[in-house]
């Protein structure tokens, strides 16, 4: 019987083509708007290296103001960075099975001799173990060594976009650019990697997109690199030459470690709290004690990632949604109310109150389907719309640009939601029509 | 065939309670033909619904070919419909945006019969009512007589044991409605018991048998007489068979 009630369903839908249209729509607002946030949401909310979660750890310390907490509502948090002497000093450290410490930077790529618009791109100034550390996937080539990140070398790793941009796509391991008026050679072509939120480092924006340009940690102190980044401090210094920066109390560099087992975490937590009670030695670090490791989850917690202005936004949107079907609920009584008399011939011939509503159900799924992929494509256009209303620079293509691509999940999502909220928004008018006398129609037709 | 026994049926709102059938007691024979009258509003529409199963009724008992069917599940009922019952109504209730074809075929698409068998019954019931060469046609593309007739082919197609037929002939004209009738009267001779709410005395004088309803009771109950066949019988007899 499935394929004579969707038989009749199209008819039916057919029938009245405004009423359904209304229907339609309604289910595939609502559809899109759920579509948009719950994409937003997920983006913000995911652990995007999950698989490490056990084993990767920010470093924090706690350096502040004796007198005041570097966050006001999560008083017993460290700065989400560190200052470049403590960055530097922990670094040395050879417990962590990889390390990385690292912020970012802006800087300018050119080719000599060739005619290429230089372009200004964000750049991350890291040690080596940046990649192998996140599992950063390259399309050419590799990475640096020890050596070059304190010689330091004049390397560089490029993003697969700009590699396409400035070569074409072609393998550019070799091939020299400027960066900045320092030329560098190309060691390395990263793939396209698009981890979200960024968590490596949040402080500039969870849905920023990783940089298109990586040089080692030590062109910092070569080429008095600014950070690009959030830079705070918590008292007056006098910051007259770089190497006041690289000493002073300002925080922009971010670290993580890779503890292989609680035997390495334990012994790193021990080694930097070493650390700090020596710089209270020294007459720093004039807080509590309070250093910690935190793991990839509880950092995009602590770090405010998903914000509570988002779960409300979810919340809104459902609520929207829920509107939504309830307009559908009216609309589907009015529709099927408006075929009672032929339901009633329909009764009369022998169609049981079941098969009634079984009819009525399966064109409620019809709508819920075209609901569903119209609410999908109209979620689409959403996204782009508002990647276009937050991309504003044309290098930064953004984290944004994560939130126009609806993937596999929220397709199955948005699939999922339409056809069982439609589904439970129709099961009350298909159970009323199903209830009418077939006696009252008949005659009145 | 049919036997209704102490009957009553209650229409109620907030403010009033209407006695649609007070005490009904009707039996009626394998292969009658029944006429039905009445003044509006007696109960006769009421009647037929609760003979075809259509609505339950406060008291009283009804049994169809045999089986006791006064407290019946929803599914049983429709299932016996189906079955058992074909009805015709006035207004015919073909369903507007089925072709003729698809219309008959209603009543056997919740018998779950197969495709084949379907299309047999279809074709051979548009065929005993004349419409084998408009089955593609939409009902608004057909005659009121038209209309009717296809409505009667699909209350034929699934071979009931009787027909209820509710002023069959109440939309359509003079001649038309003696067509129809020439038509029912040809399916009562096949077998079908038929019970014919009617109006038009004429019509009704050609039924076996005449019950008259007045307040939901039967108030006067004419039998069966054999009567001579009209001159007008013979002419639609003519007009409708295939050429």
């Amino acid at each position: 019987m499935f394929g004579y009630y969707l038989e009749l369903a199209l008819r039916n839908l057919k029938r009245n083509p405004g009423l359904t249209a209304l229907m339609i729509g309604a289910v595939a607002l609502g559809i899109a708007v759920c579509v948009m946030t719950l994409t937003m949401y997920r983006a913000m909310s995911g652990n995007p290296i999950w698989w490490k979660n056990d084993v990767l750890y920010a470093v924090t310390m706690d350096f502040w103001d004796p007198e005041r907490a570097y966050f006001d509502d999560k008083q017993s948090l460290p700065p989400e960075q560190l200052t470049y002497r403590d960055a530097v000093a922990v670094y040395r450290s050879d417990i962590p099975a990889r390390k990385v410490i690292m912020h970012k930077a802006v800087g300018i790529l050119s080719i000599d001799g060739v005619d290429v618009k230089p372009e200004r791109y964000t750049t991350r100034v890291t040690t080596k173990d940046f990649f192998a550390m996140f599992d950063v996937p390259f399309q050419y080539g590799g990475t640096w060594t020890d050596a070059a990140d304190w010689g330091p070398e004049p390397v560089m790793v490029i993003s697969r976009k700009v590699n396409e941009r400035l070569f074409g796509g072609e393998n550019s391991v070799g091939k020299r650019v400027r960066w900045d008026d320092n030329e560098f050679r190309i060691i390395g072509v990263r793939d396209n990697w698009l981890p979200l939120p960024a968590f490596y480092d949040v402080n500039n924006g969870p849905l920023e997109e990783s940089e298109d340009v990586y040089i080692p940690f030590g062109w910092n102190a070569a080429l008095e690199l600014a950070s690009a980044g959030n830079m705070n401090g918590w008292k007056p210094e006098d910051l007259k030459t770089y190497q006041d920066i690289l000493g002073s109390e300002n925080t922009w560099v971010q670290m993580w470690v890779e503890l292989p087992d609680a035997a390495a975490r334990d012994r790193f937590q021990a080694f930097i709290d070493n650390y700090a009670i020596d710089q209270k030695k020294g007459g720093r670090y004039l807080r509590p004690l309070n250093n910690r490791l935190t793991r990839p989850d509880q950092w995009l917690v602590d770090n405010d990632v998903v914000s509570n202005d988002n779960r409300v936004l979810v919340g809104l949107a459902f609520a929207f949604l829920a509107v939504c079907l309830l307009n559908t609920v009216g609309l589907l009584l009015a529709k099927f109310l408006n075929g009672a008399s032929i339901t009633g011939v329909r009764r009369a011939l022998g169609a049981s109150r079941k098969q009634v509503f079984y009819q009525h159900l399966v064109e409620v799924g019809v709508i819920s389907s075209i609901g569903a992929a119209l609410g999908l494509v109209l979620g689409g256009l959403l996204l782009m719309g508002l990647r276009a209303l937050y991309t504003t620079d044309v290098n930064d293509a953004g984290g944004t640009q994560a939130l126009a691509h609806v993937d596999l999940t929220s397709v199955v999502t948005a699939l999922a939601l339409a056809f069982f909220a439609t589904l439970a928004a129709g099961l009350y008018p298909a159970w009323r029509i199903g209830r009418i006398p077939p006696a009252s129609y008949l005659k009145a037709q | 065939m049919l036997e209704m026994q102490g009957i009553s049926k209650i229409y109620r709102t907030d403010l009033i309670e209407t006695h649609a059938l007070r005490d009904f007691s009707l039996k009626v024979g394998d292969g009658e033909f029944v006429a039905v009258t009445g003044p509006s509003g007696s109960g006769k529409t009421t009647f037929m619904n609760v003979a075809g199963l259509l609505e339950t009724f406060e008291t009283g008992g009804y049994r169809l070919d045999g089986d006791d069917v006064s407290r019946l599940s929803d599914e049983q009922r429709s299932r016996l419909r189906n079955e058992k019952i074909g009805f015709i109504f006035q207004s015919f209730n073909l369903i507007p945006d089925l072709d003729i074809f698809d219309n008959v075929d209603v009543p056997l698409r919740y018998r779950g019969l197969g495709r084949q068998d379907r299309e047999k019954r279809i074709k051979s019931a548009l065929e005993v009512v004349g419409l084998s060469s408009r089955m593609r046609h939409m009902p608004s593309q057909l005659s009121g007589g038209q209309q009717q007739r296809a409505a009667i082919a699909r209350a034929l197609a699934g071979d009931p044991r009787f027909l209820l037929a509710d002023e069959p002939t109440g939309n359509v004209d003079s001649l038309m409605a003696r067509q129809v009738m020439d038509l029912l009267e040809q399916i009562n001779e096949m077998g079908t018991t038929i019970i014919m709410v009617t109006h038009d005395p004429e019509l009704a004088r050609r039924a076996h048998r005449n019950i008259h309803i007045v307040d939901g009771q039967i108030s006067d109950f004419k039998p069966y007489e054999p009567h001579e066949e009209l001159p007008i019988q013979a002419a639609t007899a003519a007009a409708m068979s295939p050429a």
